[in-house]
């Protein structure tokens, strides 16, 4: 479903990704790892068509140019990204961007579009997955969310929006131990056949949740380990350090931040 | 106060879209009885004779005219525009009728069909929403509905020629008293060559069973709009009035410069809403109205209540200032505006909050939007006497960018001579964030959608306090302006 091959993205000169190759198939749980500045999430922005980056090399996503497409023709193919930080929107309510957004993709794939009695119905569901409440709704989209109920709020629109492809770019980050595990729950009940998700973090503690089908190390760029779920804890206990000693002969030495 | 930069992400779909024309853009062939170019006492005098005005009236205008021809334009103004020449602007311009109106059925079919076209019936059958419009050409009051049904309950309201003829001492008792003829530049002018406007009296203890309104329109070329607006509230009256304007597409400059007073006494509320959508002029800067007003309000009577609300989404230059002189004790003043600037747009707007009676209130909320190269300037006072014990104010002014090229400024002046009084000043400055824009366009929100969805956002507190039918208007408004010009 997702072909990455020698993908390379730089910005403002400075290479971030440096030849990235990816391949997730349908129904598949990929976690990327790395330490800071590795590039992880300059991956989940080129996927989504964030501006400002050079960008060559490939992404097939169901047998599409995925880089052709504009961000939301991405977003109607099936692509979603749970953001890092989302960002608020004063005076839009947060109901009424989830059905705007939802209306928006079914536009675009030919679907009627819901009411908003039916919407609400949904909504009122999928709410439950991540424990929110209807006064979330009625607020403006992420204006005065803490941390964890943005990112609750995000699990929330992945679950109303019902992607092919999901990334979730550092969703643990700033999670106390209960919005963790709401989370992980919310993201582990969207697990399906026909979904696969690119979850990238820091730490192991997040894939004790949601367990995935493979774990890829990023660093300096490039994915330079990739093994199943005991990669993750064997980095937990050796550190991202004892990988890139394993892989100093083939990198080129870099400091990029990002 | 910087314009910084942003949005590259603005796509070429939207970009299309710059050119948008203006829909209201269309000149109507009307047969029109104008005045020669050019000002001096003798055009004062034929307006005055055209209009059958009393000796008193003419005198007023004269007073105001031989000060007016003292004075300079304002230049402090964070606006820029060539001089405008006074002597080859036509003051005087009426569209002739047809024959003398009898009702309104026998209004000219060609000012029927213009506003028609615009939108607005003046047919009292065909309008479901109850809402009573004065309707202005030009210079002149053309039709004026639901006066019967207004009069029955004691509200009078009429074109300003009309109040002359038939109101004459309410007329004389409050022109001028909140705005004298000396007041500014622009005011004396208006002062001097006013041609019509709506009146409008509420008798005490009269809450009006309607929204009032008037709809202005510019149609002859090369003519001024001098209006003159006065809205009295008598004791624990209740009243919500509406203004909207429109003009023809024109490569030349135009001038209005109205004037609108209100007197609030005991009790008495006026809420006062104006959706003002001139023709800004061109992409490139030509044409366009210039729309020099002041507009004041008298909160004169203890515990009365003056709201200004306005949705300003036209115009090539704004110089405006709507405020209230909060004189009775316990009146409240308030401000809600949207304003904005795209193309080559500019504006500097504001208001003016004078606290005279003891625990005085005024609230100030102004959104300012800046796309294109428009350049958008609050310019605000507060002012608190010695006599204004407990006053209050609050003021919020977000400003918001898209684009480069546009600009916005926010200058309060805030003078404070009581130490009861207490002012808040909060002033924000955001620009439309490509990480919004890329927000809504990842969750499959179309760009132009998207940037409609947060502007719209950014102006709900303004838009939520104009009347149900003004608030849908003035967010399509918004949405059509603003296509016009991202990118």
């Amino acid at each position: 479903m997702l072909k990455i091959k020698e993908l390379h993205a730089s910005i403002e000169d400075k290479e971030i990704l440096r030849g990235v190759n990816l391949e997730l198939n349908a129904g598949e749980v990929h976690a990327i790892m790395g330490p800071n500045g590795s590039g992880k999430s300059t991956l989940a922005s080129v996927l989504i068509g964030r501006d400002g980056y050079q960008v060559s090399g490939s992404v097939s996503y169901e047998g599409q140019d995925l880089l052709a497409l504009s961000p939301e023709e991405r977003a109607a193919a099936g692509v979603f990204l749970a953001f890092q930080h989302p960002v608020e929107i004063p005076g839009v309510g947060n109901m009424y961007f989830m059905r705007t957004a939802l209306n928006s993709l079914r536009r675009q794939r030919g679907q009627e579009e819901l009411d908003p009695v039916d919407f609400l119905a949904l909504a009122q569901e999928r709410m439950k997955l991540v424990e929110m409440d209807q006064s979330f709704m009625n607020r403006s989209v992420n204006e005065g969310f803490s941390g964890g109920e943005k990112k609750r709020n995000e699990i929330l629109q992945m679950a109303i929006l019902e992607p092919k492809l999901a990334i979730l770019d550092e969703t643990d980050s700033g999670l106390d131990i209960d919005a963790l595990r709401i989370v992980a729950n919310g993201v582990n009940a969207l697990r399906s056949a026909g979904r696969s998700m690119l979850v990238i973090t820091h730490h192991q503690r997040l894939l004790d949740y949601i367990v995935p089908d493979r774990v890829h190390v990023m660093t300096a760029g490039q994915i330079v380990r990739s093994g199943d779920k005991d990669l993750a804890v064997e980095l937990e206990a050796n550190g991202y350090t004892s990988v890139q000693q394993a892989n100093a002969g083939r990198l080129a030495p870099v400091g990029v931040a990002r | 106060m910087s314009a910084p930069t942003i949005a590259p992400g603005i796509s070429d779909e939207v970009r299309e879209l710059a050119n948008q024309e203006y829909k209201y853009g269309f000149v109507t062939d009307l047969d029109t009885d104008v005045a020669p170019r050019g000002l001096n006492e003798d055009i004062i005098r034929l307006i005055s004779s055209k209009k059958n005005e009393p000796e008193w009236l003419l005198e007023w205008r004269l007073r105001a005219y031989r000060h007016w021809i003292t004075l300079t334009p304002p230049t402090w103004q964070h606006v820029s525009y060539g001089p405008v020449d006074y002597q080859d602007i036509i003051y005087y311009a009426a569209p002739k009728p047809k024959k003398n109106l009898g009702s309104l059925d026998e209004v000219d079919p060609e000012v029927r069909e213009m506003f028609d076209k615009l939108g607005i019936s003046l047919g009292e059958q065909e309008r479901l929403s109850g809402v009573a419009v004065d309707a202005i050409v030009d210079s002149v009051s053309v039709a004026t509905t639901f006066k019967d049904k207004l009069a029955e309950v004691g509200v009078i309201f009429c074109s300003f020629s009309e109040a002359v003829q038939n109101h004459p001492d309410l007329v004389r008792q409050y022109l001028g008293s909140v705005v004298p003829y000396n007041d500014n530049f622009f005011a004396s002018l208006n002062a001097a060559v006013f041609t019509d406007g709506s009146f409008c009296y509420i008798p005490k203890g009269v809450h009006c069973p309607m929204e009032l309104s008037t709809y202005f329109r510019i149609n002859a070329a090369d003519t001024g709009q001098f209006e003159r607006t006065l809205i009295i509230a008598e004791e624990g009256a209740y009243v919500s009035y509406l203004e909207g304007c429109t003009a023809p597409v024109r490569d030349t400059n135009q001038l209005h410069a109205a004037v609108v007073e209100l007197v609030a006494l005991d009790d008495a509320q006026i809420k006062y809403s104006t959706v003002q959508n001139w023709y800004p002029g061109d992409a490139d800067g030509n044409g366009g109205v210039y729309n020099f007003v002041t507009k004041r309000g008298m909160a004169s009577g203890k515990n009365s209540k003056i709201s200004w609300t306005q949705v300003e989404t036209g115009s090539a230059i704004t110089w405006k200032y709507p405020g209230v002189v909060l004189k009775g004790d316990n009146s409240v003043g308030e401000f809600y505006s949207v304003a904005l600037t795209a193309r080559r747009q500019q504006a500097d707007t504001g208001s003016k909050m004078v606290h005279i009676g003891k625990n005085t209130k005024s609230t100030i909320i102004s959104k300012a939007i800046s796309a294109g190269h428009g350049q958008n300037t609050y310019r605000g006072l507060v002012d608190m006497r010695h006599s204004a014990v407990g006053a209050r104010n609050f003021t919020q002014c977000d400003s918001l960018l898209i684009g480069n090229d546009s600009g916005a400024h926010t200058l309060p002046y805030i003078v404070v001579k009581n130490k009861t009084g207490q002012v808040e000043h909060e002033a924000s400055t955001s620009k439309i964030g490509e990480e919004q824009l890329l927000y809504c366009r990842q969750r499959g929100i179309p760009e132009e959608e998207a940037v409609s969805m947060i502007v719209n956002g950014f102006c709900r507190e303004v838009f939520k306090m104009l009347p149900m039918e003004f608030a849908v208007e003035a967010q399509k408004l918004l949405t059509v302006s603003l296509e016009g010009s991202v990118g």
